[in-house]
């Protein structure tokens, strides 16, 4: 996984609430068995006018002009801007594989759905939930002609906007797996010994759970 | 001290502990083709194995198509997808129930079915609707594909407490009222962001009323309220529904089973974090105007206008939304035409569903404007018990296509869609833009809802029509 520690970036304003992970990432391209390949079809149904398909070529998509992530001035945005509720509907990691493989490394919103804020960790991937104040001052500033350019220090856990910053709070288990971009499984199988002896015990203790 | 259902079963299953966060046991773990092939995939090149092989049911669903099945499956890209967890299982020699196997069916239908899923086991699956296993006093919770390998490699998962919610609903509902508007209704009260970070639990005399079936249901839909898990305490509806399944256990096990699953439901002063109180005398049948399963109301109101919202974001979304469905603010539901009619779903493709609508349409006909109302069972076994029944003849006369299990239309992963700007009654979950179709406008119902619609060509009151 990819680690964070320090990232600075153009902030994107997608001003919707309740984004879900249908609109992340629409089901045709869930049927890819692979991790990656999904961010020319990041946000598919709002940022092209036809209807996309597994396999399309790109150069014939109608892109649709008035979508955020087409505007010139967000093309290379690595920060997306929120509202309510970001990620709200199914489990799909697609949603983080599409946002990650498209380039976006943190996510500022008032509230995240609690799966997908799951997946983004896994993924390489900062959700940071911000309070109502400060997402509408980003907005006003993201949508300004100047634009906003954030940097997001993990480590201090603060977002810096020039001469101002704010502090956002994180689960340190997680902070610590993004900063040093560890993989999770490795982490638990230390535990081997544990989880087998609790295994034994449970199942003399439940034994209709073992089949 | 007393605890809470859902305390009760996490504690059972917390190997270590460390800051607030646990390593917890998963006893059972369900799998599909769409969230599983990367997992397996990072398995192998990790050169790590299966811990508990015997833990996973594995099932295609979202992919399969259903028409007639002696073609395969038509989409190439669909077809990689189920071969690959065909042979992710043969590899594996997981439990598969495989396309052609008449115990196929959607995930969250089988496992029930198969006495699969338990009391007082957690219970995982790489989709968000797995919180409709909770409805059998489990603790059952929607995860993404890496924590899908985390499980298949370790039988375990890293997580934190969620906290709990208490839903207690009260109060009599008629026939017409079912567990998908008492769902809705709750959707509509807290908002789809409202159970974010908790763990609900429904309790109250309206759903120890409610059938296995309705309790899934509801447990099913507390996702669309933000919730991972749905909780609802063991009683003797849970007990009578699982004895004699084929995974359930049986002899002096199962005697030893059910003493303990007695004890599954929370304590006598057991203290939630929350607490909501439901009146279900007053709910009526629900239909979703919107594109977010809170944008709800009764089937005689009408759509809200946006600009007399309180809250800021919503005036926005409330015009987005509107502008989606093609609606206009005022409109009254029962003036709501529709093109087609979806009943199916892991939310409402179960047996007793399928009953309750197929007495709607009985003797009636499809009105001339649906261009297509499709009932998908949720499994070969309840098509199978359906048919037995003589549902099937009863819905194909009215005119309804009866097709094969699967997820099907509910998001549209197969050949089964809405085009643009079509508008449908759908017993399904989510009304998400584009989730049936790009374009596509849904509308959410309960499965008499959707029959009277279809025997309507719109939104009618099922408390009003003979």
């Amino acid at each position: 996984m990819l680690p964070i520690n320090k990232h600075d970036g153009i902030v994107i304003p997608l001003d919707r609430s309740n984004v879900d992970t249908d609109a992340i990432i629409p089901k045709q391209f869930l049927k890819s068995i692979k991790r990656s390949g999904f961010g020319p079809n990041l946000f598919d149904e709002w940022r092209y006018l036809d209807r996309g398909e597994p396999g399309k070529e790109l150069a014939v998509r109608k892109v649709n002009p008035e979508f955020v992530l087409n505007k010139p001035q967000y093309k290379n945005g690595t920060i997306l801007l929120a509202r309510e509720n970001f990620g709200c509907g199914s489990s799909r990691e697609h949603a983080p594989w599409a946002l990650l493989d498209f380039g976006i490394r943190i996510i500022l919103a008032p509230s995240f759905a609690d799966i997908f804020y799951g997946n983004c960790f896994k993924n390489g991937i900062l959700p940071i939930p911000i309070n109502k104040n400060i997402t509408d001052l980003f907005f006003e500033k993201a949508q300004s002609e100047e634009g906003l350019r954030l940097n997001i220090d993990l480590e201090i856990q603060k977002i810096i906007d020039g001469n101002d910053s704010y502090s956002f709070d994180i689960d340190m288990f997680k902070k610590y797996c993004l900063l040093e971009g560890l993989d999770e499984i490795g982490l638990t199988l230390k535990n081997k010994a544990d989880i087998k002896n609790f295994e034994n015990n449970y199942h003399s203790q439940f034994p209709w759970l073992t089949k | 001290m007393a605890s809470t259902l859902y305390e009760k079963i996490f504690k059972r299953h917390v190997v270590r502990e460390d800051n607030d966060t646990f390593l917890i046991y998963i006893d059972r773990h369900l799998i599909h083709e769409v969230t599983s092939p990367q997992a397996f995939e990072g398995l192998r090149s990790a050169n790590r194995s299966i811990w508990r092989a015997n833990s996973i049911l594995a099932v295609p669903d979202h992919n399969v198509p259903t028409t007639d099945r002696k073609l395969g499956i038509l989409d190439p890209v669909s077809k990689i997808q189920v071969d690959t967890l065909d042979s992710n299982c043969d590899q594996y020699r997981l439990t598969q129930f495989k396309m052609n196997d008449q115990r196929q069916g959607i995930v969250h239908v089988i496992g029930p079915e198969q006495g699969s899923t338990l009391p007082g086991m957690t219970i995982v699956c790489g989709d968000s609707h797995t919180s409709t296993h909770g409805a059998f006093g489990s603790l059952a919770m929607g995860i993404g594909t890496s924590e899908v390998e985390h499980v298949l490699a370790t039988q375990c998962l890293i997580v934190r407490k969620f906290k709990t919610m208490q839903v207690n609903v009260t109060g009599n509902v008629s026939d017409y009222i079912s567990a998908k508007d008492i769902a809705l209704h709750i959707i509509g009260k807290i908002g789809t962001a409202g159970g974010n970070g908790y763990a609900i639990e429904f309790s109250g005399p309206t759903i120890n009323e409610l059938s296995m079936e309705g309790r899934m249901t509801l447990c099913n839909m507390s996702i669309e309220a933000g919730s991972r898990v749905g909780l609802i305490g063991v009683d003797s509806k849970t007990i009578d529904y699982l004895e004699g399944r084929p995974f359930s256990p049986n002899g002096d096990l199962w005697n030893k089973a059910v003493d303990d699953w007695k004890n599954l439901v929370s304590d006598e002063g057991a203290v939630f974090d929350k607490v909501i109180n439901v009146d279900a005398s007053i709910i009526q049948p629900q239909v979703t105007w919107g594109t977010s399963p809170e944008m709800v109301c009764g089937i005689n109101e009408v759509i809200p206008n946006p600009k007399q919202q309180v809250k800021e974001s919503n005036k926005k979304g409330y015009e987005k939304a509107l502008e989606y469905m093609g609606l206009e603010q005022g409109t009254n539901i029962t003036d709501i035409f529709l093109d087609k009619i979806f009943i199916g779903s892991c939310t409402n493709s179960r047996i007793e569903d399928l009953r309750v609508a197929a007495n709607i349409v009985k003797e009636k006909k499809v009105a001339t404007n649906i261009k297509q109302a499709l009932v998908v069972p949720g499994s070969g076994l309840v098509k199978k018990q359906a048919e037995k029944e003589g549902l099937d003849k009863i819905f194909i006369e009215a005119g309804f296509e009866w097709r094969e299990p699967g997820c099907s239309m509910c998001l549209a992963m197969n050949a089964d869609r809405l085009e643009k700007e079509e508008r449908c009654a759908s017993t399904s979950n989510r009304n998400f833009e584009g989730r049936q179709g790009k374009g596509g406008r849904t509308h959410l119902v309960s499965p008499q809802m959707a029959a009277a619609a279809a025997i309507h060509g719109r939104f009618v009151d099922i408390r009003e029509i003979d």
